[in-house]
């Protein structure tokens, strides 16, 4: 089957068979094909001795940790093909993953993420506020995540402006005259969970203080990126929503999770705080002690398989993430499909040894 | 120089002192295995092995019986020539540990008193319970009015990675010892030592263990085997030095070996390893990894992410470089013993650990190769000799007076 034909089904339609039978018949297409094009994806299904004979869904198909991206330089295209190099937002030292698209791949992340986001904004492109500063989009060559998400996020912006400098400061001049222009209007906001909370929630708390407040009761925000950073703040997730709403009386607020590992088919909260999978991907939870598939409400690595990816072999991979299944195609939203929250990132290993650690070997 | 230690923010003195520390390039050197030191270490063992607390970690105790007089009298037999020439210890030995082996430092130290030098001893930074109850012992046995001596010889310190600390240690040291391997060794470098200051360094290094599967078959006690090995691999999450991380086996039944050997050894993980989840997911990507850099390399099928394993069809010196730790370990069926010659022709190669005939190496070695540093039977990789990684401390530690 075609990404295309995957298209045509409205992304949480459908219940766990039909969705199981289509996306293991495209994902074992999509090993075949890397197969034949990625010399080093090769050599790995031959390590492991994969048989597509043996597989009967495609929890069986063998899933790259996520860490081979930033060790290797995996395509399944020549490299004339390729049209854009993304990359992760690693801090400073690490290594950064590096994935390679095509122009099919690219448009496949596009159209997919049109059809899961229209879903919770509606199908008319709205007025736009950028949580971030206008410089991440600037170098178009290297794509980080946050430019990524940005740019992936700006077609749902009929107008937009970026609320922050290059220097991360509010522009509050901006802000005003962009919130009066569209006054009664829904508006759409994306920023990064912890950008959003030390750029714009903490700088409207600063000026409400002062007496200036801003009326975003019209506004629905889309945040992802995770919460890492804000957890050693010990924010929560509940924190975050209920004290942006207190702010500035925005209460439409979706969480995502999604990477540049497989862009496009991003996983958004509903409105029961609920992270979905729509037809075009999945998550299968992991027990880290055998890699045995998880039940519902087990803690377990999240393995994510996509069915975009055509220019890297990039349709299963383990993170290293650990999350929960909530449940499948019955969550109070209506949607289809599994849903599932995310617990964090697996800890580091604590090793001992004679040899010390001064940087990790897989930053 | 006194000046200088007192100035230093962020030391701590976990034993001796800042005043102990600046007055001891003034403190005699003793002969190497002088009585009075051997003396004081068999009360340090007298301390930790009545120490309640000690017998829980096995290390702590191992040590203990190390630094008896039964045993350092052995060592004196063992090391002390009578040649005519004198004997004496260098100096002031700067000793670095490394900081996530809890007893290593005081092996470190006790190699250091031993071959007649006052010690500076910079002790591993994190809170490991065996350091506590090593200082307790020490400073126990310091307070006795005929160990008052010693009290000028021992300072244990405490300090982050702090250049200035170790510019004005390396600085007073006749000698510097230094564990941690390669990075702490380019990092602590950039401190000088004095123009006749003398330096041992424990770089990074790698180790296998061989084993002839006949032998083994042929064992009554496979399981001891099963113990040894997991000593010498999980109880360091097979991460030290001396851990094995390739297994190479001789013999005819190899394949039978295997199975039985990872079997009893799988059991013995499943009951005692404190497995984490991002072991699983770092061997998988080792597996991975070594398969897109060799052709031919196959992971053996697992029933879960405890124990890897992963055939390789060649040995040579690089496939070390994708080694893993906490259970991965490669695997080669050796035809004959000179195929290891690529792998031990690395002088990263240190310890080779064999169940079978020893002589079996002696072709090896006699092949020139830059590797292996030491022959020890399974189960006794981290057993810790005066003689470590190539080097005879006690002549690396010392200086020899010729008089004619």
């Amino acid at each position: 089957m075609t990404f295309e034909e995957l298209l045509q089904v409205p992304p949480y339609s459908l219940g766990h068979e039909e969705k199981h039978a289509l996306l293991t018949e495209r994902l074992l297409e999509l090993t075949e094909h890397h197969r034949d094009r990625c010399p080093e994806y090769r050599r790995m299904l031959k390590s492991v001795g994969y048989d597509a004979g043996s597989v009967s869904g495609y929890e069986d198909l063998p899933f790259l940790p996520v860490r081979l991206f930033k060790e290797l330089s995996l395509r399944s295209v020549p490299q004339e093909d390729v049209v854009k190099t993304m990359t992760s937002s690693g801090t400073t030292g690490q290594a950064v993953s590096r994935i390679y698209l095509d122009r099919t791949t690219s448009a496949n992340q596009q159209k997919a993420m049109v059809k899961i986001v229209s879903d919770f904004l509606g199908a008319s492109r709205l007025p736009m506020i950028v949580l971030d500063c206008p410089s991440v989009v600037k170098d178009r060559n290297m794509f980080s995540a946050r430019g990524a998400g940005i740019l992936g996020f700006s077609i749902f912006g009929a107008r937009k402006i970026y609320a922050l400098d290059d220097d991360m400061h509010l522009d509050r001049e901006a802000l005003t005259a962009f919130l009066e222009k569209f006054q009664g209007q829904d508006i759409l906001l994306f920023g990064f969970t912890f950008m959003v909370w030390q750029h714009f929630y903490k700088e409207l708390v600063r000026l409400k203080e002062q007496g200036v407040t801003f009326d975003l009761s019209r506004g629905i925000l889309i945040h992802g990126g995770g919460w890492k950073k804000l957890a050693s703040e010990a924010v929560s997730p509940q924190e975050f929503h209920d004290r942006l709403r207190d702010v500035c009386g925005i209460d439409r607020v979706h969480d995502y999770y999604g990477m540049v590992e497989q862009t496009g088919c991003i996983y958004m909260q509903c409105e029961c705080g609920h992270l979905h999978a729509s037809v075009f991907s999945d998550v299968i939870m992991r027990r880290p002690l055998d890699f045995g598939v998880c039940g519902v409400g087990e803690p377990g690595i999240i393995q994510v398989v996509s069915a975009i990816p055509e220019s890297y072999p990039g349709h299963s991979l383990l993170t290293e993430d650990e999350g929960v299944l909530l449940g499948e195609d019955d969550c109070p939203c209506g949607r289809k499909g599994k849903y599932f929250k995310i617990n964090g990132r697996l800890k580091n290993a604590e090793i001992r040894g004679c040899s010390d650690t001064y940087a990790a070997k897989f930053a | 120089m006194r000046q200088n230690l007192h100035d230093l923010t962020g030391v701590t003195y976990l034993v001796g002192s800042a005043d102990i520390a600046a007055a001891m390039p003034a403190v005699p050197a003793l002969p190497p295995f002088d009585g009075r030191i051997l003396e004081f270490l068999n009360a340090v063992a007298k301390a930790l092995l009545a120490d309640r607390e000690a017998k829980a970690y096995p290390d702590v105790v191992t040590f203990a019986f190390w630094i008896r007089s039964a045993s350092t009298k052995k060592l004196k037999e063992r090391f002390c020539r009578d040649d005519g020439a004198v004997r004496l210890g260098r100096g002031v030995a700067f000793h670095i540990a490394p900081s996530n082996v809890p007893v290593n430092y005081a092996y470190s130290l006790a190699a250091g008193l031993l071959t007649g030098n006052a010690n500076i001893v910079r002790v591993p930074s994190k809170d490991f319970p065996q350091v506590d109850i090593i200082d307790r012992a020490l400073q126990s046995v310091l307070a006795m009015p005929e160990h008052r001596e010693m009290r000028k010889r021992i300072c244990l310190v405490r300090y982050g990675r702090d250049r200035a600390v170790n510019d004005a240690l390396s600085a007073m040291a006749d000698t510097r010892v230094i564990w941690g391997g390669d990075a702490t060794i380019a990092e602590v470098r950039k401190s000088s030592l004095p123009p006749r200051g003398s330096e041992v360094t424990f770089a990074d290094r790698f180790s296998l263990a061989v084993i002839d599967a006949d032998k083994y078959l042929a064992l009554e006690d496979k399981d001891h085997i099963a113990q040894d090995f997991y000593n010498d691999t999980y109880l360091t999450d097979q991460n030290a030095c001396t851990s094995p991380r390739m297994v190479i086996w001789t013999g005819g039944k190899k394949e039978e070996a295997k199975a039985e050997f990872w079997r009893r050894l799988h059991d013995l993980v499943r009951k005692k390893y404190t497995f984490q989840p991002i072991q699983g997911v770092n061997k998988l990507t080792s597996g991975y990894l070594a398969a897109v850099n060799r052709e031919g390399v196959r992971v053996a099928p697992h029933e879960d992410n405890l124990l890897v394993r992963v055939r390789v069809p060649a040995l040579d010196g690089g496939v070390m470089d994708l080694k893993d730790n906490s259970g991965y370990f490669f695997e080669y069926d050796c035809g004959d013993i000179l195929e290891l010659k690529p792998l031990c022709d690395d002088s990263r190669c240190q310890t080779v650990s064999y169940l079978g005939d020893k002589d079996m190496f002696r072709p090896l070695l006699a092949a020139g190769g830059r590797g292996i540093d030491r022959i020890v039977p399974i189960g006794k990789t981290m057993d810790f000799d005066l003689i470590w990684d190539g080097y005879d401390l006690v002549s690396r530690l010392t200086r020899t007076v010729s008089m004619i």
